[in-house]
């Protein structure tokens, strides 16, 4: 025990102490005390718990209301008028809905949406297939496999999660372009296949799948694979879709490495462009049409949250039980 | 037996296979050579084509450290982790512990204020740039529009700052960065802070109770206290995600990582959008050099963090 713990508990008998003897007077009063008392406390503890209640919420409602103005002012600026918008005195409705914002952000002299829509579906399915198959595989050799070394190369995987991702990029750069990868599908699916922490999630929960049910399996004679595939994974499903959502959001998502090395039109992922296009503007900018392409772009992260919710709640409170 | 285990350590080689081709390439060789090309004064690309040798040393640290660029870089990331941590970790405790204390539509405030996860930090970072946006105007006249965020001061009796426009101050530049990159961080400290009070036993609530203990003392001397692993964790990642802030920056700045007539000596640029940068110009020497040196605080404020909370986390 540490000395501040010690201090602690010293201290927290001090107050026990403190409050034991009004308490034992209480114990004597207590056999005297008539029900009109206790409803008198009852009742003043009630108007406290409501002036708490009712401070709670406020303060709640306040912060809900920050979390969600920007997403309010995000969707109204999206259907202005631009004179509308570039007002002096703002207006928290608009007065004349446009819709040819969300029309331009289709067209292909515009931030052609739709293609970006297409090369990121087309990056963050295949790459989470792939990378499922092989988190799978390798999460099962650590968890049921029995082999040389296993404790040192898992520990030597998680190691590598500590390092910033940034310091990879620089060589994996070089690789890319050496491999003459750049401005392919390949660059943005391969090398972001293996998640180390991936692995180390989906390994806990086979972890937690009895034995002996894989030496049921195995005297029944069914391979490993067979077993993998009809007892590990469905057991394993909902940490399956969780790894699933978080990939599929990651893709959409990433920025960095799209923008290094795919820029032409076909490999464009969509938060790149979106960035990309609404850099270079000169004089003042098109807000209502920024807003619009940002709205495009949420939509589809609200909609998979909405249906989703339990399983991306999991897989990011999950990562919280490592620490 | 022992048959069976040789085939099964073939089998289980041949299962991790793909994965360990991918870290090798991906992960284990850059690692090395990052180490390597830091070390080689002025490493880079083009003239590692042209066939040109590199003098070994510490050159490219003490380079990269001398350099204005860097110094900027490195000073705003530390002043926003300084300055977010501790203000996103403290309202989030707050508002969870505000969530735990109420029943009705306690579901729907919980979704509320997840919602800032599932979005994309670029998307919104244009958001937050179109809000406090100054929009017209020039040297001598007044701005059509000064921004929602302007309007909102305005109507409360204050005057309009310039938060993101040319010739803004860095001062109102680090506010809209800590306000974004706060509003940002919630979700995941409140998910965590949330899941872990609801699994705080009742007991010592109902014992302080009877003891008539203040609310505030129940919230410093057992939340806290009981709390503090998931405290501990939050401010951790916390950490690690601030020193790694980029695409905040891109989303309200641009790449140009701060407003119109800024550069390298005086930006919003962090150290990830210094990585970047020098990687553009081809400059793998001291990309290499930077990373290294971020990984080193990385790994240094992570273990102060573990350290400190070694000492004072009640498990």
């Amino acid at each position: 025990m540490t000395d501040n713990q010690t201090e602690n508990l010293t201290e927290n008998n001090v107050v026990a102490e403190q409050t034991a003897t009004p308490q034992n007077d209480i114990a004597t009063a207590d056999k005297v005390m008539k029900k009109r008392d206790v409803d008198a406390v009852s009742k003043k503890q009630t108007v406290g718990k409501v002036f708490v209640q009712i401070g709670l919420y406020a303060f709640l409602g306040i912060m809900a209301i920050i979390v969600l103005f920007p997403f309010y002012w995000m969707l109204i600026s999206s259907v202005k008028t631009v004179s509308e918008y570039n007002r002096t005195v703002p207006t928290l409705w608009p007065e004349t809905f446009r819709w040819d914002t969300y029309t331009a952000a289709f067209s292909a002299d515009g931030l052609n949406i739709g293609q970006l829509f297409l090369n990121t579906c087309i990056v963050g399915i295949v790459s989470t297939i792939l990378s499922l198959i092989i988190t799978v595989l390798s999460a099962y050799a650590f968890a049921r496999l029995e082999f040389k070394g296993k404790n040192i190369l898992f520990a030597a995987l998680l190691a590598t999660m500590m390092i910033p991702g940034e310091l990879f990029t620089i060589t994996n750069y070089i690789t890319v372009s050496d491999l003459g990868w750049l401005n392919t599908y390949t660059v943005l699916i391969v090398p972001f296949l293996v998640s180390v922490f991936y692995i180390y999630l989906l390994r806990q929960n086979f972890m937690q799948i009895p034995n002996e049910l894989y030496l049921a399996a195995k005297v029944d004679g069914s391979s490993d694979l067979k077993y993998l595939w009809k007892v590990m994974i469905p057991l394993a499903a909902p940490t399956l879709i969780s790894i699933t959502i978080l990939k599929m959001m990651g893709s959409w998502n990433s920025y960095i490495w799209p923008n290094l090395v795919a820029n032409d039109t076909a490999h464009t992922l969509i938060t790149a462009g979106l960035r990309g296009h609404f850099a270079t503007e000169n004089g003042i900018p098109d807000f209502p049409a920024q807003m619009a392409a940002v709205v495009l772009v949420t939509i589809p992260l609200f909609l998979v949250f909405l249906f989703f919710r339990k399983y991306i709640m999991r897989g990011v409170s999950r990562s919280g039980i490592k620490g | 037996m022992a048959k069976t285990t040789t085939k099964n350590q073939w089998k289980a080689w041949l299962y991790l296979l793909p994965a360990l081709v991918i870290l090798a390439v991906f992960t284990i060789w850059p690692i090395i050579n990052t180490v390597r090309m830091s070390m080689l004064k002025n490493y880079n690309g083009l003239a590692v084509v042209g066939g040109g040798s590199f003098e070994f040393g510490f050159y490219n640290f003490k380079h990269v450290i001398e350099y204005d660029g860097f110094t900027n870089a490195l000073g705003n990331t530390l002043l926003l982790c300084v300055i977010t941590v501790p203000i996103s970790t403290m309202l989030a405790l707050l508002i969870a512990v505000a969530l735990n204390s109420i029943k009705f539509i306690r579901r729907a405030m919980q979704t509320i204020f997840f919602l800032p996860y599932v979005t994309n930090s670029i998307a919104i970072g244009m958001v937050f740039m179109a809000m406090f946006y100054q929009i017209g105007g020039s040297a001598t006249n007044a701005p059509d529009s000064v921004g929602i965020i302007n309007n909102i001061i305005e109507a409360f009796g204050g005057t309009a700052i310039n938060w993101v426009n040319m010739g803004s101050s860095k001062f109102a530049n680090m506010t809209v960065l800590v306000i974004y990159i706060v509003w940002n961080a919630l979700p995941f400290k409140i998910l965590v802070l949330l899941g872990g009070l609801q699994g705080v036993n009742k007991q010592y609530y109902d014992a302080a109770k009877i003891d008539g203990t203040s609310r505030f003392r129940t919230f410093w001397r057992i939340t806290v206290p009981l709390l503090s692993p998931m405290i501990a964790y939050v401010v951790i990642t916390g950490f690690i995600g601030g020193f790694k802030e980029y695409s905040s920056i891109v989303g309200i700045f641009g790449a140009t990582m701060g407003p119109t007539g800024t550069d390298a000596t005086n930006n919003m640029n962090t150290m990830v959008g210094y990585i970047y940068d020098s990687l553009k110009e081809n400059n793998q020497g001291g990309a290499s050099a930077a990373a290294l040196i971020l990984f080193a605080i990385i790994f240094v404020v992570t273990m102060i963090n573990m350290y400190v909370s070694k000492k004072k986390v009640h498990y």
